[in-house]
């Protein structure tokens, strides 16, 4: 089969311990090439299902301009929690109407990740569905308004795209207008 | 003396089969991977701890980043029947001819970010020279906005040969500032692409 002759015997010479020096080397080790070619074989699995770049999938609601569809939809206020984002790093968040925000929604300054903004949006969440509950409709959620400012970066806008898909908050929209509140709250030290 | 014949024998293990069989699935993998292309303009993605994956097929990526200090954006599609028909769709919009070697290359080619007047010189290149010529990145402003009409003529392509809708996924940097994304996505929603991926790479789990 896969055994090879290695040792060619010299012609016509056939003495019996020259037949048994073929024997012992009619064999070859296979055991470094296996594992040679089970080595290549894991780095190639590895490499091509890794090598796949992660996404994020985003959907935006449409422009559409057509005023006939869009009636103007008042967003219970309590529901809604907005996030400024701002350069380098700073992030302002606000419960309700920036004028007059709801009692522990004042704007406030927060770090992003784990024990920044993650923990306010999870109270909050959770606030949220029991004032939803007590209105009767246990479906709805908590509306979060992301308002990138020109100066943010497009890192914290998918740290907080990534927020919302941890804490899970369904109801998110960008927005790009900003009020002249809003602006200053962002411009504040 | 034949006891001890069959004790040498039975040391030995028949390795010919498990040898085939590794380099069976070794050739497998090998043909099936795709060599990973150097990017044409490198850029350094967010993270985010989301899983899901980019598809594969249908595909087209819009690369964000800064040359020399400016923004500039690239243009990527995956599929190479879809690209030929993306270019002979450009050609004819810009009064750009383009020859049949051309557009074999630019279907093997990876992403660009020329205008189409001056994609010829790259096309003549070679792929390592490419990488060093300095791409500007594809017009994006109001007066010559080559970038729209490539996403628009893919997505015609995309449906005119497989009809499908065209993916997109925008590849950012993560210090890129929010209007120049802005940009992209709004330009992409003013076509109706409403949905679109963002690129990016694996958080750890304990963010």
């Amino acid at each position: 089969m896969a055994e090879l002759n290695t040792g060619d015997g010299g012609g016509g010479k056939k003495g019996g311990g020259k037949v048994r020096s073929k024997k012992a080397s009619g064999r070859v080790d296979l055991t470094a090439m296996v594992d040679l070619a089970f080595l290549l074989i894991t780095f190639f699995m590895l490499t091509t299902t890794l090598s796949k770049p992660q996404s994020m999938d985003l959907t935006l609601p449409s422009k559409d301009d057509d005023t006939s569809v869009k009636t103007n939809v008042k967003v219970d206020e309590n529901r809604t929690m907005t996030i400024l984002l701002g350069d380098k790093g700073k992030l302002v968040r606000y419960v309700g109407i920036v004028t007059t925000p709801l009692p522990g929604g004042t704007p406030k300054d927060f770090a992003y990740g784990k024990d920044g903004i993650r923990k306010e949006l999870i109270a909050r969440k959770e606030l949220v569905k029991q004032y939803c509950i007590s209105r009767g409709k246990p479906k709805d959620g908590m509306i979060v308004i992301i308002k990138p400012s020109k100066k943010s970066t497009y890192r914290n806008l998918v740290d907080v795209l990534d927020e919302m898909a941890i804490v899970g908050v369904d109801t998110y929209a960008i927005v790009n207008d900003f009020l002249p509140e809003e602006q200053k709250l962002l411009e504040a030290k | 003396m034949a006891k001890i014949k069959m004790k040498k024998k039975s040391t030995h293990t028949d390795m010919t089969a498990m040898c085939d069989v590794a380099f069976l699935l070794l050739t497998f993998f090998i043909l099936t991977a795709t060599a990973k292309v150097p990017e044409v303009l490198p850029v350094d993605t967010p993270q985010s701890t989301v899983q899901t994956k980019l598809p594969a097929t249908d595909l087209s990526t819009l690369t964000i980043g800064k040359v020399n200090g400016k923004n500039a954006v690239f243009f990527d599609l995956k599929d190479r029947e879809v690209r030929k028909r993306t270019l002979e769709l450009m050609s004819e919009k810009y009064n750009v001819p383009f020859s049949e070697e051309d557009k074999e290359k630019f279907a093997l080619m990876e992403s660009f970010g020329v205008p189409i007047q001056s994609l010829k010189q790259i096309l003549d290149m070679k792929s390592a020279d490419r990488n060093k010529a300095g791409q500007p990145g594809i017009p994006k402003d109001s007066l010559d906005n080559q970038l729209k009409d490539w996403v628009l003529y893919a997505r015609k392509a995309n449906i005119e040969l497989k009809d499908k809708e065209l993916q997109f996924a925008i590849k950012g940097d993560a210090k890129e500032q929010y209007p120049a994304i802005r940009q992209i996505m709004d330009m992409l929603q003013d076509q109706k692409v409403n949905n679109f991926s963002l690129v990016t790479g694996l958080r750890g789990k304990n963010f």
